[in-house]
This record gives C-alpha cells, sequence and structure tokens, in this order.
C-alpha cells in the first residue's frame, strides 16, 4: 500500500480560479489509475491539440489547462445546442510521491493522457524473509 | 343504449384510482420539458445550418472513425459507436468519470439531405459530419416584382 493522494480541490477553491474573458470554462472528465510505479490521469478534451495544452506541476498541485479554439462563429444559431464550447481547466491536490521531473503527457484522438511516475521510495517494494 | 358514464361508475372509480396511484409514483421526479427524457442522452450534438448545409457536430474523445458508425437517411442520423475500456481490470481506480460502452442515438434532421453525399471528419475527438441539403429543402430566392401601374 502507497500513501498516494490524489484529491480533487473543495468546490470554493474551483471557483477562485475565473477566466479572464467570457468564455465559459469546462471542468473535464477524468479517469485516474495507479500502476505499480506510475500514476496515469485520463482526461476528456476534446477539440484541442497538443500545443494548446498547459500542464502545470507545483507545489504538489497538478494544473491541466488546455485552449479549445472557436469552431464555428460565435453568434451561430443551432437546432440543436446540447453542449457548449469553452476551454478545460482542472487541478487536482498530488502527493509528494511524485518524481515531477519525469512526468509525460501525450494528446490523442481528444484525450490526454498524463503519467506521473511515482517516486523511488513510494513504490512497493517485496521484502524478501529470510530464515533465521 | 350506452350506460352514462359517470364518477360513480366502477370503471371510472378504478381509473380514478389508477391516476392517483401513477401521480404518486412519479412525484418527486424531476419535471422535464415533454419529449426530453430524465437520464442525459448521449453523446450530446450541437446541429446548425447554412443555406446549403447541414451540420452535426459530437464530441467522442477517445474515439477512433473505426469505433464509429453513422447512419444517415434522407432526415435522420443514427450515431453508433464505442468507446472501449483502455485499461486493465487488475489497475486500481482512484477517479472514473470517463464513461466506456456502446451508445446509440438517432435525431431527426431540421431538414432532407443527400446521403449519398455525406461528409464526415474526425479530428482530436470532435466529429463534423457535412451534409448537403436535398434540393428541395434549400431556399429558394423568391423573386418579388413589384405590380406595373
Amino acid at each position: 500500500m502507497t500513501t498516494m493522494t490524489i484529491e480533487k480541490p473543495a468546490s470554493q477553491e474551483m471557483a477562485r480560479t475565473e477566466p479572464i474573458c467570457n468564455r465559459p470554462l469546462f471542468r473535464p472528465n477524468v479517469d485516474i489509475v495507479e500502476h505499480k510505479d506510475e500514476l496515469i490521469v485520463m482526461a476528456d478534451m476534446p477539440g484541442t491539440s497538443s500545443e494548446d495544452i498547459d500542464i502545470q506541476f507545483e507545489n504538489g498541485t497538478l494544473t491541466l489547462y488546455a485552449k479549445v479554439p472557436a469552431r464555428q462563429m460565435q453568434d451561430i444559431y443551432y437546432d440543436l445546442n446540447e453542449y457548449g464550447l469553452g476551454d478545460f481547466q482542472r487541478t487536482f491536490q498530488v502527493g509528494e510521491t511524485i518524481d515531477s521531473e519525469r512526468i509525460s503527457a501525450e494528446y490523442e484522438d481528444g484525450v490526454l493522457t498524463l503519467h506521473l511516475p511515482k517516486t523511488e521510495a513510494a513504490r512497493p517494494r517485496k521484502i524478501v524473509v529470510k530464515d533465521a | 343504449m350506452l350506460a352514462r358514464i359517470n364518477g360513480s361508475h366502477p370503471i371510472n372509480r378504478l381509473r380514478g384510482e389508477m391516476d392517483r396511484l401513477f401521480n404518486d409514483m412519479f412525484e418527486g421526479f424531476p419535471r422535464t420539458a415533454i419529449g426530453t427524457s430524465l437520464a442525459p442522452v448521449f453523446p450530446a450534438m450541437n446541429v446548425w445550418e447554412d443555406t446549403d448545409h447541414v451540420f452535426v457536430e459530437v464530441e467522442l474523445p477517445g474515439l477512433k472513425l473505426d469505433d464509429i458508425e453513422l447512419l444517415i437517411a434522407s432526415d435522420e442520423l443514427t450515431i453508433k459507436g464505442e468507446r472501449k475500456d483502455s485499461l486493465g481490470e487488475q489497475d486500481t481506480y482512484h477517479r472514473r468519470e470517463r464513461g466506456t460502452g456502446c451508445f446509440g442515438r438517432t435525431i431527426r434532421l431540421p431538414v432532407d439531405v443527400k446521403a449519398d453525399e455525406v461528409k464526415a471528419t474526425l479530428r482530436n475527438g470532435v466529429l463534423l459530419v457535412t451534409m448537403p441539403k436535398a434540393e428541395e429543402a434549400r431556399p429558394r430566392k423568391v423573386e418579388v416584382k413589384s405590380l406595373p401601374k
């Protein structure tokens, strides 16, 4: 068992980061999976590109931000309008057991995949029991 | 001759009882507009038009073109697909918000389209379907003549 904690900040904390411009900011859906030696964060961020994604890791806070360029004219009339367009942002509190130097990320088919490798100390170790 | 049906008729009393039962059952459910379902529909769609085309846009992150099936009749569009689970069974999930599995949805298009000239592109998880409007559905410019005086 590792003592890894990845926590979603409280809602008040989310509200503190406000977009400067008038466009809506969306919270992407994520999957967070723990492997033996890394944590994987997968975020649905359709419509952006690898150049427009900004990932920051500072003081145990991981922030994902993706700029989504407008795909249609702003004053378009929709026959059916079921989702909005805007940038994506989400922040996580990550335990200190992540090796921030080796964090890597890739973007494919609208999904951002982040690899957060665990530090050497946080990896599970098998202890061999010897006969006395 | 038909018996006059009024409130005291056993059938009507039974019916009143059934209505009351149903109303009680659905009380507490959120009231939605007619035609909308209580469950969120997937995938969400944006539909708009220009003079010659109907556009349908769907956000489908994590899907490849091979995972998506599009069926277009003259005024109906059906989208089917499956988002596969990319992770193994033995992995520990800390958070699981991204849905997986099969989906299907049919929508009625605002006008008839030429089903055989439809184009679809999938870029960065955004599917855009461009459908030319059928000839008879295109707007026609009507010339307005002034009456001779």
